[in-house]
C-alpha cells in the first residue's frame, strides 16, 4: 500500500471494554485493537509473533497486551514483545473523534516489523 | 534534583541492592560506589572454581564496567573509603577524595580471621577471599609443590580441592575431630573425608597450628604435637569477620556486625548495611542466599516504599567440589524432642539425614545424592506438614508418579541437548548458557529467558536443579513468601486478609486501598483478585469479564487454531438419547467431529468465536449446559454406575454423583477443581485421584480429598468416612469451601493440602462439626449466586453480545 491515507472507520470507543480488545476486519484483513484504562487506543496486526495467536484475543494491561495462547506480552505503543521475549507486529495509527475510533490501514512505517513472518 | 546515593563496598551484596533499586525506581538515585577491588562486581562464589581452573574470572563478571557506564553509576573502582563523617553527610576515600551523599550503604562484607599463630607476614601465606589472593595462589600452584590449608570448613576444602586440581600435594589441617562440623554430622563427614583422601588430599583432623616457619617465604607447618609438615603455600581458612572498621569509626552501633533493623537500617537511618558485614537479631551471615533478600528489602525502603521487612530464613550449604555432592540446611543435629530419620547406603556412598519435629522438617543433611534439596528447602521454609509425606519423605518429591519428569536426575552427567522442558523444547545446554551469559540467579528468571518450565512446570525441580549447579552455592532459592506478582508487595495470603478484613468488593478498589504499582494491574495478579473478590463476596463483588483468562471470559477453550471447543455437562457421565442427538445435530450442522474427552464427557471442537451462542443456544433448547471444560471451577463429577447396575456395587454410586455434580456445578475455586464417585473400593471412577473423591463401602462413603492426576500424581488423603448421601455432600462441599476461602489462586487442592497440612484441614472440616456447618452452609449460600449457566446467559440473555463479534471496518 502506497497510499497514506486510508482511515477506516473501526466503530465506537464504547464497543471497546476498557483494558479491553476486538478484532476488526478490514479489507487488508484483521487488525487487533485495543483499549487501555485510560482510555487510549491502540491497533496492531492480530497475529502474534510466537505462533500466530489472536493478538485481540488477549488480556490488554497497562500499555501491553498477553496473547491469550501462551502467555507472550506485546507492548502496544511499539509493537514489540516485552524483553526477555522478542518478536514484533506491525502497528497502526489510530484516533479517536467524537467517540468513534479510526485506524489507519497502513502500517505506521517504523513499526514495519521484519521479525513477523 | 535526584538524591545522592553511595555504596560502599562493591560486593555481591551491595550491588545487589543497585540492580534491585534500578529495576522498581531506576531514576531516583545518582549512585556513587566505592569499591576496594579494582574491578566490577564479580561472583565471588565462583572463586572456587577459579581455583580450580574450571571457570575463568572473566565468567565470574556480574557487572562488568560498561554495566556501570550504562546506567549512569560512577564506579569508584581500587578507591578504599576511609571516613565517614555523617554530620555533613560524607564519604572520604583513600585518595582524599570527598562526596556527599543523601543516603548511604555500607556493604564491606567480611575479612578472613587470620591465624592466631606466628608466621602470617611470610611470603606464601594467603587467606581465601578474593582474586588478588587467588592469583597468589596460583602463583605457587606448580605440580609437585605442597600446599597446606588450614581450616576444613567449607572454604578450606574448595580451597585444597582447587590446588589439587592444579597438581599440588595437598594437607588439610583441621583442629576439630570432625569436617565442616557445623553442617555436618560425623558419619556424612567420615564419607567426605573419604572422598577428599580418594583424590588424593590429606585430612589431618584434631590438628592444631602452632606456628609457621621460614625466614621470609613459608617453609612449613608446626603443629601442636611437634610435627612439621613442608609447605610451599599455606591458607588460612579459619573463618571470617564483619567488615565493621569503617561503620564503627565513625560512632555507627555495632556489635558483632554493623547492627541493623528489619528495613537494613543502621542506627542512622540514613544509612543502610547489608551483606556479611551486619548483624540482624544476633545473626551473621556467610551466605549469599540471605544477602540477596537483604538486598531486595534495602531496595525497597530506599525506592520509598518501605513495606518490605527482612526476616531470616533457612540457611543452606552445599560444597562446591565436582563429584562431591554435599548439601546441609537448618538443624542437622536435632536435639530434645527431636526425631532423626536417617538413610544409608554406604555402598553408593549415599547418607541422608532428615531432622523431624511435630511433623515439620527442621534440617535435611543429604551427601551423595542431593537431587531433592530443593524440595525439602521449600517444605522448611513453609513450614509444610510432613504427617502424609513420612513414607515416601527419603525418595522426594517425584515419588507416587510424577509422569516421568522430576525423579531423580544426575545433572553433572546429562548431556547438553538432553530436553528438559518438555513443552517449550529447552535443553539443558540452553539453560546452562543462559544463567551464565546473562548472569540470572533465580528460576523466576530462568523462565522468563529460555521459558523453561514457565508451562506445565513439571520440569521446576529438574530446571532448579541445573540452576543450583550452574551457579554453584550461590543458588537461592525462592524468597519466603513471593507477593502476587510485580504489582504489589502484597502476598496472596495478605490479598486475601485486605479483601475479607476491609470488605473490599472491587477490583480497583482493592488495588486501591493495597497501592497496586501499576494501574490496571497485569495477567497474573487481575484475575487472582477477581477470583478472591467473588469468592469471599458472594452476589456482591461484581465479576470483572476483563480479569478473567481468555477462556473463562469466552466460557470456551480456545485451541491451537483459534476455534474452540464446547464441553457441556453430561451429569455424573449419564446422559440420554435426547442430548446425544442434540450434540449429533450441532456437530452435523458445523461439520465437525464429537470427542469423547479424557473426563467422560462429549466435546464439540472446531467451533468459530461467532459460531458459539448459536451452538449454546442448541444446547440449551435441549437443556445442556456448560461443563466448565474452560474455568478454574468445579468440572466434572466422574462417576462409575454403581450399585443400581453393578455386581459389586455397594452404593449408588451414579445417584451421588449425580446429586454432587448438579449442587457443586457453577462454583469457581482457585484451581480447577475435579470431583468423582465410586461405588465400591474397585474405585472405577479413579475418584482418589480427584480434588474430591468419595468411594462407597459397605457402610457408607468414604471422602477422600487433595488428588490430582495432571502434570504430578497426588492420590488423595482420607478425609474421613461418612454413613449418608448428605454427609458425604455436606463434608465435601465443607471441604470445597474451604479451600476456596484459603487456598491461593492457581494452587491445586492437593498443593495446598501439602501447604497447610491435611492434620489442619480435618481439624476444620472433621473434628468441628460447627466450623463444618458453617463452611457447608457458606458455599450453599454462594452457590445461589453462581449457578447461572453462563451459555444461556450469553445465548439465549444476549449478555455479552460485543465479546462474540468482530468490529467492522467502514470507509
Ligand atoms: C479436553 C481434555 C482432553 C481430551 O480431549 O480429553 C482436556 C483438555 C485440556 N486440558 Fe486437561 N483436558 C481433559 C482432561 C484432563 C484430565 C483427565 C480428567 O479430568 O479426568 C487431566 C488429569 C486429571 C487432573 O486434572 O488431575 C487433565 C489435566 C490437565 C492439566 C494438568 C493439571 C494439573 O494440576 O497438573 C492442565 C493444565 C492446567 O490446568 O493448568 C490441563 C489443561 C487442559 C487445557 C484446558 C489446556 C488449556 O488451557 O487450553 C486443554 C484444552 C484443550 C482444548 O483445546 O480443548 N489439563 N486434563 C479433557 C477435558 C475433560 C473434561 O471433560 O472436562
Ligand atoms: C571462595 C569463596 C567461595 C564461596 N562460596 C560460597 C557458596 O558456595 N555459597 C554461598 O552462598 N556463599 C559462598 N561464599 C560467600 C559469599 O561469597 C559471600 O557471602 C558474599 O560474597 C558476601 O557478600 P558481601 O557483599 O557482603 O561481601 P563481598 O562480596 O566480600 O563484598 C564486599 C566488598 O566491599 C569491599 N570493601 C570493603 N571495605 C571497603 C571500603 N572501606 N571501601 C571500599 N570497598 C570496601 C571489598 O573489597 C569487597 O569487594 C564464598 C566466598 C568465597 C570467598
Ligand atoms: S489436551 Fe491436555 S494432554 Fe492433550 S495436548 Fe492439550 S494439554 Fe496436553
Ligand atoms: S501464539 Fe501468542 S504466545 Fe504463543
Amino acid at each position: 500500500m502506497s497510499d497514506n491515507n486510508q482511515w477506516v472507520e473501526a466503530g465506537a470507543l464504547a464497543d471497546i471494554p476498557r483494558s479491553g480488545a476486538r478484532p476488526l476486519n478490514t479489507s487488508g484483513g484483521v487488525i487487533a485493537v485495543f483499549r487501555t484504562c485510560d482510555d487510549q487506543v491502540f491497533a496492531t496486526g492480530n497475529k502474534c509473533p510466537h505462533r500466530g495467536g489472536p493478538l485481540a484475543q488477549g488480556m490488554v494491561y497497562g500499555q501491553r497486551v498477553q496473547c491469550a495462547m501462551h502467555g507472550l506480552n506485546i507492548d502496544l505503543a511499539a509493537g514489540k514483545a516485552v524483553a526477555p521475549d522478542v518478536g514484533c507486529v506491525e502497528t497502526y495509527p489510530v484516533k479517536v473523534e467524537n467517540g468513534r475510533i479510526w485506524v489507519n490501514l497502513v502500517p505506521v512505517a517504523a513499526s514495519s516489523c521484519a521479525c513477523a513472518a | 534534583m535526584k538524591e545522592k546515593l553511595i555504596l560502599v563496598g562493591n560486593g555481591m551484596a551491595g550491588m545487589r541492592v543497585i540492580e534491585e533499586l534500578l529495576a522498581i525506581a531506576p531514576d531516583k538515585y545518582d549512585i556513587t560506589v566505592f569499591g576496594e577491588e579494582p574491578h566490577g562486581n564479580y561472583n565471588r562464589i565462583l572463586l572456587s572454581q577459579v581455583l580450580s581452573g574450571e571457570k575463568r574470572f572473566e565468567e565470574t563478571l556480574l557487572n562488568t564496567p560498561e554495566w556501570y557506564a550504562k546506567h549512569g553509576i560512577a564506579l569508584l573502582a581500587g578507591r578504599k573509603a576511609v571516613a565517614l563523617n555523617r554530620g555533613r553527610r560524607q564519604v572520604i576515600g583513600a585518595d582524599g577524595t570527598i562526596l556527599d551523599y543523601d543516603r548511604l550503604i555500607l556493604a564491606t562484607g567480611a575479612r578472613p580471621i587470620p591465624l592466631a599463630a606466628p608466621g602470617t607476614h611470610l611470603a606464601g601465606v594467603v587467606s581465601f577471599r578474593d582474586i588478588a589472593e587467588v592469583d597468589v595462589m596460583l602463583r605457587y600452584a606448580r605440580p609437585g609443590k605442597r600446599a597446606v590449608v588450614v581450616g576444613g570448613g567449607l572454604l578450606g576444602l574448595e580451597a585444597a580441592y582447587g590446588l589439587q586440581r592444579r597438581g599440588m600435594e595437598v594437607t588439610v589441617l583441621h583442629l576439630m575431630d570432625r569436617l565442616m562440623e557445623r553442617q555436618m554430622d560425623a558419619p556424612a563427614a567420615a564419607l567426605l573425608k573419604r572422598s577428599l583422601e580418594e583424590r588424593g588430599i590429606t585430612v589431618l583432623l584434631n590438628a592444631e597450628t602452632q606456628g609457621i616457619t621460614g625466614s621470609d617465604k613459608v617453609a612449613g607447618v608446626r603443629l601442636r604435637d611437634g610435627a612439621t609438615l613442608p609447605a610451599d603455600l599455606v591458607v588460612m581458612a579459619v573463618g571470617i569477620r564483619p567488615n565493621i572498621e569503617l561503620a564503627r569509626q565513625s560512632g555507627i552501633h555495632c556489635s558483632r556486625g554493623i547492627v541493623v533493623n528489619e528495613s537494613m537500617q543502621t542506627y542512622d537511618p540514613r544509612v543502610y548495611a547489608v551483606g556479611e558485614c551486619v548483624e540482624f537479631q544476633g545473626n551473621l551471615y556467610g551466605l549469599v542466599a540471605p544477602l540477596f533478600k537483604q538486598a531486595k528489602v534495602c531496595a525497597n525502603h530506599l525506592a520509598g516504599a518501605g513495606f518490605a521487612r527482612y526476616r531470616d530464613q533457612v540457611q543452606a550449604t552445599k560444597l562446591k567440589i565436582t563429584g562431591i555432592d554435599l548439601y546441609s540446611a537448618g538443624n542437622i543435629v536435632g536435639g530434645p524432642g527431636y526425631e532423626e530419620l536417617v538413610l544409608e547406603d554406604p555402598c553408593k556412598g549415599v547418607y541422608k539425614k532428615l531432622v523431624v519435629k511435630d511433623n515439620r522438617l527442621h534440617g535435611a543433611l543429604l551427601y551423595g545424592d542431593t537431587a531433592n534439596e530443593t524440595w525439602y528447602y521449600d517444605l522448611m521454609r513453609d513450614d509444610t506438614d510432613i504427617a502424609g509425606l513420612r513414607d515416601t519423605l527419603f525418595f522426594g518429591h517425584g515419588h507416587g508418579g510424577d509422569s516421568g519428569h522430576s525423579g531423580r536426575v544426575a545433572i553433572a552427567s546429562m548431556p547438553d541437548d538432553t530436553e528438559v522442558c518438555g513443552c517449550n523444547g529447552v535443553s539443558k545446554g540452553t539453560i546452562v548458557r543462559a544463567v551464565t551469559e546473562k548472569g540470572l540467579f533465580t528460576i523466576e528468571e530462568v523462565r522468563a529467558h529460555t521459558k523453561a518450565s514457565a508451562s506445565c512446570g513439571s520440569c521446576t525441580g529438574k530446571v532448579e536443579q541445573i540452576l543450583a549447579f550452574t551457579l554453584g552455592g550461590s543458588y537461592s532459592a525462592a524468597p519466603e513468601e513471593k507477593p502476587v506478582c510485580g504489582c504489589t508487595d502484597f502476598t496472596h495470603a495478605e490479598v486475601r486478609k485486605a479483601i475479607r478484613e476491609h470488605r473490599l468488593t472491587t477490583i480497583a478498589g482493592a488495588m486501591k486501598f493495597m497501592e497496586w504499582k501499576t494501574p490496571d494491574g497485569c495477567p497474573k495478579c487481575r484475575p487472582a483478585l477477581n477470583f478472591y473478590l467473588v469468592a469471599t463476596w458472594p452476589g456482591e463483588a461484581v465479576d470483572d469479564p476483563q480479569s478473567r483468562v481468555h477462556n473463562e471470559r469466552v466460557h470456551a477453550n480456545i485451541q491451537q487454531d483459534g476455534t474452540y471447543a464446547v464441553v457441556p455437562r453430561t451429569w455424573g457421565g449419564l446422559t440420554n438419547a435426547g442430548e446425544l442427538r442434540a450434540v449429533a445435530d450441532i456437530a452435523e450442522r458445523f461439520g465437525v467431529p464429537v470427542k469423547i474427552t479424557g473426563g467422560q464427557r462429549l466435546a464439540i471442537p472446531f467451533i468459530k468465536k461467532e459460531d458459539l451462542p448459536a451452538v449454546w443456544a442448541d444446547m440449551n433448547a435441549k437443556g445442556l449446559v456448560s461443563g466448565y471444560a474452560y474455568g478454574k471451577a468445579v468440572r466434572s463429577v466422574k462417576s462409575c454406575v454403581g450399585k443400581g447396575l453393578c455386581r459389586f456395587g455397594t452404593q449408588d454410586s451414579l445417584g451421588l454423583g449425580i446429586r454432587m455434580e448438579k449442587y457443586f456445578w457453577g462454583a469457581w475455586t482457585p484451581h480447577k477443581f475435579k470431583m468423582g464417585v465410586s461405588g465400591c473400593p474397585r474405585n472405577c471412577a479413579e475418584a482418589t485421584i480427584k480434588d474430591c473423591g468419595v468411594v462407597g463401602v459397605d457402610s457408607g462413603w468414604e471422602v477422600h480429598v487433595g488428588g490430582t492426576c495432571g502434570v504430578r500424581v497426588r492420590p488423595t488423603d482420607l478425609l474421613c468416612k461418612v454413613k449418608t448421601d448428605d454427609e458425604a455432600i455436606e463434608y465435601s462441599s465443607a471441604f470445597l469451601q474451604l479451600y476456596r476461602e484459603e487456598g491461593y489462586y492457581m494452587e491445586r487442592s492437593s498443593a495446598w493440602i501439602e501447604r497447610v497440612g491435611l492434620p489442619y484441614v480435618k481439624g476444620r472440616v472433621v473434628a468441628d462439626g460447627q466450623d463444618r456447618k458453617a463452611l457447608a452452609q457458606r458455599f450453599s449460600r454462594s452457590q445461589e449466586h453462581a449457578q447461572q449457566d453462563p451459555w444461556e446467559a450469553r445465548a439465549v440473555k444476549g449478555e455479552a453480545p460485543l465479546e462474540y463479534l468482530a468490529l467492522e471496518a467502514t470507509a
